[in-house]
């Protein structure tokens, strides 16, 4: 981009849009990416030479091109996309003129950046409303002001000012004189209606779409720079173990290798720092890890040397008989179990499982002159810019976390450990250094989603009627990874789908027992609400078989009367979420809809030949009522195929619907990798899966044959839709097993043959 | 240590003084800096590697660059000259990506099935398509895609 202020004739595509933004941003680019444009045309095209910048989230040049910081990380929930059409909406800005940037961690200036909890959307829904629609008020004033009328005759559309009289403004013609203006007051900034939304409520593509097809969306795998050299570590199997030797002239004879870094290797609870290890550096990928291989290190296990996880889980299915901890009581346990006419009693066991993202944790670090400089695919930039500042002896401010595009996170990506590793290295080589995790790395050292054991008690009535619900649950928590004394899930995790229990039976006790975590325990994808809401999924439908009753039915019964439950009442330190229970109820009527949605669009009941089922599960989490209804077909040799999956979600206001459909298609399918395929076992303490071809995830042909996404139209609140889908598939597929051949099944991944 | 010539996208090119058993996807990525093609496991088992190799899908992971001497071979970066093969355009219209990052390899996958079979079944989408993992899970989408490249005479 030349700076001259001469109009040139310029080919608006959206190829000359990335050469613009490029020119303007500073530092190495990447992810620099601009929403999709229409055909190029030929127009004259001046050069801007001024930029308005009404707060930190956008800026509009004198040309009226907008752009938009994207403050959040983008692992494919489509945020880059999410938030910044919100502000363009209450801007009235034309989306083809708008440009997406990514912001580096920096907390003061954006706010929380951590992209994790499904809370981008809920928490920045109105802040990213706020500031489109105080620009927007900014550039109704300077055209107010420059013809000399009263700015309620003066409206934003589609990138211009309109008077009443029908004579316009272009945003980029009054962008210098909005900027001169005094911004409106927080309680004085005008939103607008329902009504007005253009891309609110409706389908927007992403946009980084071209990019990604044509291969050039920058993710952390790609970022470079001149002199960057690659490093693979080798990690101690066993996590706070150490190496005890090392063959580091072996690796050094192997052509392209560099140099052989010690790492020391905490000891056990690791908490979420670097493993530690060997670090191989070398001028490529595959001399690296040639490299690593001739280390042969000898390591020593440590404290976890002995980790067996399924003799663990043995241990706590035999526990999970006994009275646990009691965190959430209503009614008389003792006496409604003792007086029960029938009491059904169930055993739920689900493995550890692994993040496994598409792109391994990977990360390019450049220390130099007492800065270090990272650019990764990270989740939370300002944990990440904690991390390395606290493992390198510097101040934060002198490190700076550049975020790429995500290839996946699922929560693997918050943890900064990765992006540590190379900034060690690369202090410790003073090369730019980029590291990569390998496949098996990933596998055999991730923070692990916990192995569970379930147990839960129903007392019946003589009328069938449900007296008492007793539900135990036992996982190693997250709090195990940094904290040996956390040895029983948290307030936090009881809360996610646990202690949140929403039907009206009259007696209800959960528990939990001790389960010392063994490896690092990490949040997967709606975290404890896999296990919780297989528990309680499962013996829901249970219930209803006992019941003699239909499993919708049974829901609906169950649910009770419409009512918000104050659970914080009911439990110590209960979790919404983050978010007060005021704010955020928990609504049982918003439930009972997602049941009735989904029973109606799935054609709930409808006849079906033998080995084919229908099965229902609902679940509340992270704020997002959702209900799932699976169809099954189970084969002679007992293959499963699923024809069709209907969800009917609740999520309030949903921002882009494509996306919130493209995220419950995506969670399903994350959910059946876990129904169907995946399971992480610990053996001396060892991850005993290494690739893809042991530790499984679902492919094409586990894929169901179509997933429909109702979206419940909803002026509530908006809340998150990365997490939702996952939860309730499992136990509606057991339950659609069920109905299809009878048999229950108790333990994830499903063994049917 | 070896000098390979090969044609990549078109373009002759040497790779020289090169380990033989270096796979094919680290000379693409480290050597030549094309980074389209990504790395998922280094072991052939999950497709986002994929490039073409005379015509034929392949995982670069685990293909030696010894073994390829006069060999063409085509990225993502060669598969058209602007993003518009018609699997690319079928993609965009289709709303396919997620994270985006196996999709490059899908799309080479899918264009090597539809220049064997123009017109190919649900069952042949599925089977061709059963190696490559998304773990966005966006499958339906991915099948979606093929379909419509295929109706609008998707082998590009």
């Amino acid at each position: 981009m030349k700076k001259t202020n001469k109009s040139t004739v310029t080919k608006i595509d959206r190829r000359d849009f990335i050469k613009i933004g490029s020119v303007s941003t500073t530092g190495l680019l990447l992810g620099m990416h601009v929403a999709c444009s229409p055909k190029p045309v030929e127009e004259v095209r001046p050069e801007p030479t001024f930029d308005f910048y009404p707060n930190v989230y956008l800026n509009i040049n004198d040309v009226g091109d907008i752009k938009i910081i994207a403050h959040r990380s983008e692992m494919g929930q489509g945020v880059r996309t999410g938030l910044p059409l919100i502000i363009a909406d209450e801007l009235e800005a034309d989306w083809s003129r708008v440009s997406i940037e990514q912001a580096p961690g920096d907390e003061a200036k954006y706010g929380n950046q951590n992209t994790d909890g499904s809370f981008t959307i809920r928490m920045f829904y109105m802040p990213m409303r706020r500031a489109g629609a105080m620009a927007r008020m900014l550039l109704e004033q300077a055209a107010a002001n420059q013809w000399q009328v009263d700015v309620s005759e003066c409206k934003a559309k589609n990138h211009e000012v309109v008077h009443s009289s029908g004579k316009k403004l272009g945003f980029g013609e009054l962008a210098k004189a909005a900027a001169e203006l005094e911004a409106p007051k927080e309680e004085d900034i005008k939103l607008k209606d329902k009504s007005e939304f253009k891309m609110i409520g409706k389908a927007t593509p992403i946009v980084d779409l071209q990019d990604i097809v044509q291969g050039t969306a920058g993710f952390g795998m790609d970022a470079k720079m001149p002199g960057m050299k690659i490093a693979v570590v080798a990690r101690c199997p066993v996590a706070g173990g150490k190496a005890k030797s090392h063959n580091a002239e072996a690796a050094m004879a192997v052509p392209g290798v560099l140099q052989v870094v010690e790492l020391n290797s905490p000891d056990f609870p690791t908490a979420f720092n670097p493993l530690g290890g060997i670090a191989v550096v070398a001028e490529n990928t595959w001399a690296a890890m040639k490299g690593r291989e001739a280390l042969a290190v000898e390591w020593e296990g440590g404290i976890n040397a002995g980790y067996d996880s399924e003799q663990f889980l043995g241990e706590l299915s035999t526990n999970i008989k006994k009275q646990g901890t009691v965190r959430r009581e209503q009614g008389n346990l003792k006496q409604t179990f003792n007086g029960a006419s029938e009491v059904i009693e169930a055993t739920y066991k689900l493995p550890h499982l692994s993040h496994a993202s598409m792109e391994p944790p990977c990360a390019l670090a450049h220390f130099e002159d007492g800065k270090c400089e990272v650019w990764a695919p990270s989740q939370h930039p300002q944990w990440a810019k904690g991390a390395v500042a606290g493992a390198l002896g510097l101040e934060p401010t002198d490190v700076t976390v550049n975020v790429t595009l995500l290839g996946g996170g699922f929560g693997r990506k918050s943890k900064p450990d990765f992006i540590v590793e190379a900034a060690q290295i690369s202090k410790e080589t003073g090369q730019p250094i980029k590291l990569i995790w390998t496949r098996e790395d990933d596998v055999q050292h991730d923070f692990y989603h916990a192995c569970s054991i379930q147990h839960v008690r129903v007392a019946l009535g003589e009328d069938k009627k449900v007296m008492g619900w007793n539900h135990r649950s036992s996982f190693p928590s997250i709090g195990g990874t940094s904290n040996k004394d956390a040895d029983e899930p948290s307030a936090g995790e009881i809360s996610l789908g646990m202690v949140d229990f929403p039907y009206d039976i009259g007696t209800i006790c959960c528990e939990t027992h001790k389960a010392p975590a063994q490896a690092r325990i990490g949040w997967l994808r709606s975290v404890a609400n896999i296990q919780h809401a297989y528990g309680v999924g499962s013996m829901l439908d249970e219930i209803a078989h006992a019941r003699a009753m239909d499993p919708v039915e049974n829901l609906l019964d169950l649910l009770g009367p419409d009512r918000l439950i104050k659970f914080d009442e009911l439990v110590d330190n209960f979790q919404n979420y983050g978010e007060p229970l005021a704010e955020f109820p928990a609504n049982t009527a918003r439930l009972r809809n997602v049941i009735k949605t989904v029973a109606e669009k799935s054609n709930w009941g409808k006849a079906l030949p033998s080995r084919k089922g229908q099965g229902i599960c609902a679940h509340r989490s992270f704020l997002t009522y959702v209900a799932c209804v699976v169809e099954v077909e189970v084969g002679d040799n007992g293959k499963i195929t699923i024809p069709e999956v209907h969800y009917a979600v609740d999520c309030g206001v949903a921002v882009n619907t494509d996306r919130v459909k493209s995220q419950f298609e995506g969670g399903c399918v994350f959910a059946l990798s876990g129904a169907l395929r995946s399971s992480i076992s610990f053996k001396e303490g060892k991850v005993e899966q290494s690739n893809f071809h042991d530790y499984e995830l679902a492919r094409m042909n586990d894929a169901p044959g179509k997933i429909h996404v109702h979206i419940i139209d909803s002026d509530e609140k908006p809340t998150g839709v990365g997490e939702p889908p996952v939860p309730p598939v499992a136990p509606a597929l057991c339950n659609a097993i069920f109905a299809a051949t009878g048999k229950r099944v108790r333990e994830l991944p499903i063994k049917l043959a | 240590m070896k000098t390979v010539k090969i044609t990549l996208n078109g373009e002759d090119k040497t790779i020289e003084n090169v380990p033989e058993d270096m796979p094919l996807l680290w000379v693409i990525r480290d050597i030549v800096g094309l980074t389209g093609t990504k790395f998922g496991c280094g072991k052939a088992l999950c497709g986002a590697c994929t490039v073409h190799l005379d015509g034929n899908a392949v995982r670069s992971c685990s293909l030696p660059i010894g073994a390829l001497e006069g060999k063409q071979i085509t990225t993502i970066e060669g598969l058209s000259q602007d993003g518009d093969h018609p699997l690319q355009k079928a993609w965009v219209k289709a709303n396919v990506p997620q994270c985006g990052y196996c999709q490059t390899g899908q799309i080479m996958n899918a264009a090597a099935l539809l220049s064997r079979n123009a017109n190919p079944s649900d069952e042949e989408i599925t089977s061709a398509m059963a190696g490559n993992i998304c773990r966005c899970g966006t499958y339906n989408r991915i099948k979606e895609a093929i379909q419509i490249a295929a109706k609008e005479g998707g082998n590009g």
